[in-house]
């Protein structure tokens, strides 16, 4: 059916373009348009029916008229892959973006992906190092695990997720990850920000970029990170690398999903967002993992900004619902000048339990980790009550828990961009940190390793 | 019109055929690949269907064949220990079949099968049957006698019965009327199974969690909702409950939810023991994931294939606890669908007939007469995922309405690192009046009274609370302080409970009952020291009371706690000389 072009356009309307008088035409088949002025564009089937075809066009409407021509391409989305994508930049749609030859595949693979067998999954428990203490100590990455980052406007989430990406590495291993970078909607200078940091730290020879702006078809964007996935996917389970998928943002995405949901006049869910926007986002983010007998694996680190630095809206709150935990950017500790600004009280890994402890992390980890948790939320929730009745109706354990929630912040929290802390490096600095407290308060510490590890006992 | 049609329409995973004659749910196949879907609406002559697979590539023209069949699970030995899909295919079979990625096309038996099992007949030759009799056993796991069963609507007098080594399709028992029997039964998943009558639940299930046995009891052929939003616990509460509740069996179904928790749960069961029976957990429990990548309409049908082998195993006199997480998701799909099929939403985009789908669902679980004359139970615990943790959502509120257990969970605690994050002030159960006699006549005579007493303290707490919170703790009277302490004490020591500590993880019921008279003791002992001069800190410092608090993590605490308790109130009572 290839080549067979039909001029037969009844409606277009957003995203949206209506044909009828086709021979039969499958579900998701990819279609290429053919404008008057000679320009083509790229979309797909997204319902077909003996006297209706809708196809949605990624490049949008603009221009396309009833005389414009429709091919049906008699197959699927697929993006070539090969070996060949690493150190490639591509365009939202997978067309060479860096000005480099096509791609040539070794094979073309369906973009939508397939759901992994639970059966056939490994569970993921390899620590990954990223050098951030407060990562590494409350909401530990796992090799396999997928981690948003749940940001806001204005927040330096892009500088966390490239130090993130330069120096996650397996603990005691130089195995390193290829980064596959996914870029939905953000701006010019963004994308620079990323491509010029992945150049300086020559981690762009290792990563497989696609890049979809904000001055792109917005529609475009639902194609881009199966792309990203895909390419992971292959270089992953066929090709044995560790792979590290970032995307950043998946606001955009999510509002590019409503708009082509708007268009086909959907019946909305909440905000305006489609009812199916949960299965949707798991088709992305359930594609990390670990396969049995395979060597690679992904980790997804996704980026999505709080519209309103609302939590429960709708993206971050599907997001987290499939995710396995969350990063929580803090808008407060970003003013007071702290970076990174990681909130570690409402951020979760959870995977962490499977991937510390004395085989992997250090033998301290979970309870240092308790110990700090808990006493910069007691110290925290003290701020509030100082406000009130002043620092000096304090007795002294709560004094002591309220100068070190400033300190965990200064001094843990607090560390530079380029700065690549080991765990035991961060486990030593908690414990430095902690002996500001009566050892009497500290009681998510077990006595073993307070006698191992306190400084007082260490000298 | 034939049982063959044509595709006419293709949106996602629901198709249109035409020409094909069909009723609804009825079970076709869809496509030059046979695709598996359901009939869900009838227009003229144009069917509209449900595909359990994914439907990209295929189109309009091609073949659709109605199978006449509604869509059914098998049901027999070999169900145990197994894990499925959503529409019943092992993904053990889907893996050798189709590699590791789940694509389509691939039709797998739910077991194997040609495997033999022993058949030990029950009925003899010239003894009359009815629909839902026992007429063998088969030893299928070491803990489970799976017993074979008339089919529901069959009756007639035995003709032949064998005993000895069978597969699951060969003939076992032949009635007067030329009936044929095998072990392996089928049952269409969206309709109940019968039985004689339903009777109101007396037994509790007991679950090792302090905070659901003691205060909100759940009994067995109840039905329980937990709602909460992410990272507030639900899954690990759904596992602890397939891990430790005292059911017989276990129908665990992860319906839309995340890979890698289901392959936590597969690596983790097989090397759990049943703290009740000493046997490996795997061997009660049936598993049903469908990811929430998996297609969506398989996850709708996911929720009827589970409590269907649920219904079923309770036909034999099984006590019966089915664990859905989460029926959000479950909700969603039926949304998904009903948008493709353009009907007139209800509330937030859900289709209008969602709270009545809810209602049945839930009704399915109940403790009743069988119509082999036994006791059985299902018991049904529903999770349920509110979008951004507000349970006045269309799915909180269908499920609340219909359950009489709720188990609220709340990000608070679960940020303060308080597990269960179980609210113990917006949790209800409306059990107690039915239950107490039994925690009477088998735990203690004085259960229900301790346990009004627990609660009381904990909502004293948090009146006191408000004041704390304006003025400080130091300016309330010291026997407000102390009632402070005795519910800080609850809290951390009995509502706290370490989901993953090997010892603390299942705790008796017998000891929660002790444990919370410990409280008590503490409470009395504290009151009349300080009565007598003593102080607060002195009181609250004593180092047995520490020992006893820390004693819940030591394997064997349950002989020592009397003692534990005795010595505290001996120190208590001395911090009086002291001053």
């Amino acid at each position: 059916m290839t080549g067979k072009e039909y001029r037969t356009i009844t409606d277009v309307k957003g995203p949206l373009v209506f044909l009828n008088k086709t021979e039969p035409v499958a579900f998701g088949e990819i279609v290429t348009l053919r404008l008057s002025n000679g320009t083509i564009k790229n979309g797909q089937v997204l319902d077909t029916s003996d006297d209706l075809v809708i196809v949605q066009v990624f490049e949008g409407t603009s221009k396309i008229d009833r005389e414009s021509g429709v091919t049906f391409m008699g197959d699927v989305f697929k993006l070539p892959v090969s070996t060949d994508l690493v150190g490639r930049i591509l365009d939202g749609a997978g067309r060479p973006r860096d000005g480099g030859p096509e791609i040539v595949a070794e094979e073309k693979a369906d973009i939508i992906g397939a759901a992994i067998n639970p059966y056939s999954r490994q569970s993921p428990n390899d620590f990954i190092q990223t050098g951030v203490s407060a990562i590494d100590l409350c909401t530990s990455l796992v090799r396999g695990q997928k981690l948003p980052i749940f940001s806001a406007s204005g927040l330096p989430h892009n500088d966390i997720a490239l130090q993130i990406a330069r120096q996650a590495k397996l603990k005691d291993s130089d195995e390193e990850f290829i980064v596959v970078f996914c870029a939905m909607g953000i701006t010019a200078e963004e994308y620079n920000f990323f491509r010029s940091d992945l150049e300086r730290t020559g981690a762009l020879e290792n990563a497989v970029l696609f890049v979809n702006l904000a001055d792109d078809p917005a529609v475009e964007r639902i194609i881009t990170p199966r792309l990203a996935l895909t390419a992971a996917e292959y270089l992953a389970f066929e090709k044995d690398y560790h792979v590290l998928v970032i995307y950043t943002d998946m606001t955009n995405y999510c509002d590019a999903l409503r708009q082509i949901g708007a268009a086909r006049e959907e019946v909305p869910g909440r905000r305006g967002y489609p009812g199916y926007m949960y299965t949707d986002l798991a088709m992305l983010y359930e594609r990390a993992g670990i396969i049995k007998n395979k060597k690679g694996s992904i980790t997804q680190f996704p980026i999505l900004t709080m519209p309103g630095d609302d939590i429960t809206h709708p993206i971050p709150d599907l997001s987290g619902y499939i995710t396995e935990g969350q990063i929580v950017i803090s808008r407060e500790l970003h003013q007071q000048g702290i970076y990174p600004p990681i909130n570690v009280l409402p951020s979760l890994s959870r995977l962490m339990g499977s991937c510390i402890g004395e085989k992997t992390t250090r033998e301290d980890h979970k309870s240092v980790s308790d110990q700090m948790y808990a006493a910069y939320a007691q110290g925290r929730e003290l701020r509030g009550l100082v406000a009130i009745v002043g620092e000096d109706a304090l007795n002294e354990r709560d004094k002591q828990l309220l100068d070190f929630s400033g300190v965990f912040e200064d001094k843990f929290l607090r560390q530079t961009r380029d700065e690549d802390r080991s765990i035991e490096e961060t486990l030593d600095l908690c414990w430095n940190l902690m002996s500001a407290i009566d050892t009497k308060y500290l009681v998510r510490l077990d006595q073993k390793w307070i006698d191992k590890y306190h400084p007082d006992n260490r000298a | 019109m034939s049982n063959e049609g044509v595709i006419y329409r293709i949106s996602g995973p629901v198709v249109t055929a035409t020409g094909m004659k069909a009723a609804m749910y009825d079970v076709v196949r869809v496509g030059e690949e046979g695709l598996m879907g359901e009939v869900i609406e009838l227009h003229g002559d144009k069917a509209v269907i449900q595909v359990y697979e994914d439907t990209s590539g295929i189109r309009p023209g091609e073949p659709v064949l109605n199978t006449q069949e509604t869509l059914s699970v098998s049901l027999g030995p070999g169900l145990l220990t197994q894990i499925y899909d959503g529409i019943q295919r092992p993904l053990p079979t889907l893996e050798e079949e189709m590699g590791v990625f789940i694509t389509r096309g691939v039709d797998a038996d739910a077991f194997d099968l040609e495997k033999i099992w022993t058949f030990e007949p029950q009925v003899a030759v010239g003894d009359s049957v009815v629909g839902g009799q026992v007429i063998g056993h088969v030893q299928e796991t070491e803990t489970i006698v799976h017993k074979i069963m008339v089919p529901p609507t069959v009756s007639g007098v035995v003709k032949s019965i064998e005993s000895g080594d069978f597969n699951v399709t060969q003939t076992v028992c032949v009635l007067d009327n030329g009936t044929e029997m095998q072990m392996m039964q089928k049952w269409p998943v969206r309709t109940p199974r019968p039985f004689q009558q339903k009777y109101a639940p007396e037994t509790p299930l007991i679950t090792g969690m302090r905070i659901l046995d003691f205060l909100f009891p759940l009994a067995k052929g109840g039905a329980a909702g937990i709602p909460g939003p992410f990272g507030s616990g639900k899954t690990v509460t759904q596992q602890s409950l397939a891990k430790y509740s005292d059911a017989q069996l276990v129908v665990y179904i992860g319906c839309g939810e995340r890979g890698n928790e289901m392959t936590e749960v597969l690596d983790e069961f097989p090397h759990l023991i049943d703290p009740n029976t000493g046997k490996p957990l795997m061997e009660r429990t049936v598993m049903i994931a469908n990811t929430s990548n998996m297609p969506v309409a398989a996850r709708e049908a996911s929720v009827y294939t589970g409590i269907t082998i649920a219904e079923y195993f309770r036909d034999m006199g099984y006590d019966v606890a089915l664990m859905a997480d989460s029926t959000s998701r479950w909700a969603e799909a039926m949304r998904e669908i009903s948008s493709r099929l353009e009907e007139m939403p209800g509330e937030e985009g859900y289709p209008a007939y969602l709270s009545s789908r809810i209602a049945e669902f839930y009704e399915r679980a109940g403790r009743v007469e069988t119509l082999n004359g036994d006791d059985g139970s299902v018991t049904v615990i529903g999770a349920v995922s509110p979008p951004g943790g507000d349970i006045s959502e269309p799915v909180s509120q269908g499920t609340l309405r219909i359950v009489k257990v709720f188990w609220g969970l709340d990000a608070g605690l679960a940020r303060q690192r308080h597990f269960p994050a179980i609210n113990w002030l917006n949790s209800y159960s409306l059990y107690p009046q039915s239950l107490d006699q039994w925690f009477r006549d088998n735990i203690a005579q004085d259960f229900p009274e301790i346990r009004t007493q627990i609660s009381g303290l904990l909502q004293i707490e948090s009146e006191l609370q408000e004041i704390v919170q304006l003025v400080g703790s130091d300016a309330l009277p010291t026997d407000q302080q102390l009632t402070l302490e005795v519910a800080r004490m609850i809290r951390e020591f009995f509502l706290q409970q370490n989901g993953f500590h090997e010892v603390d993880a299942y705790c008796d019921i017998h000891l929660q009952y002790q444990m919370a008279k410990a409280i008590l003791s503490f409470q009395e002992a504290a009151k009349s020291a300080m009565a007598g001069g003593a102080l607060l800190n002195d009181v609250v410092n004593v180092p047995a009371r520490s020992d006893l608090m820390r004693g819940r993590f030591e394997k064997g605490y349950i002989d020592i706690i009397d003692g534990m308790v005795k010595k505290m109130t001996d120190e208590i009572a001395e911090t009086v000389e002291e001053n």
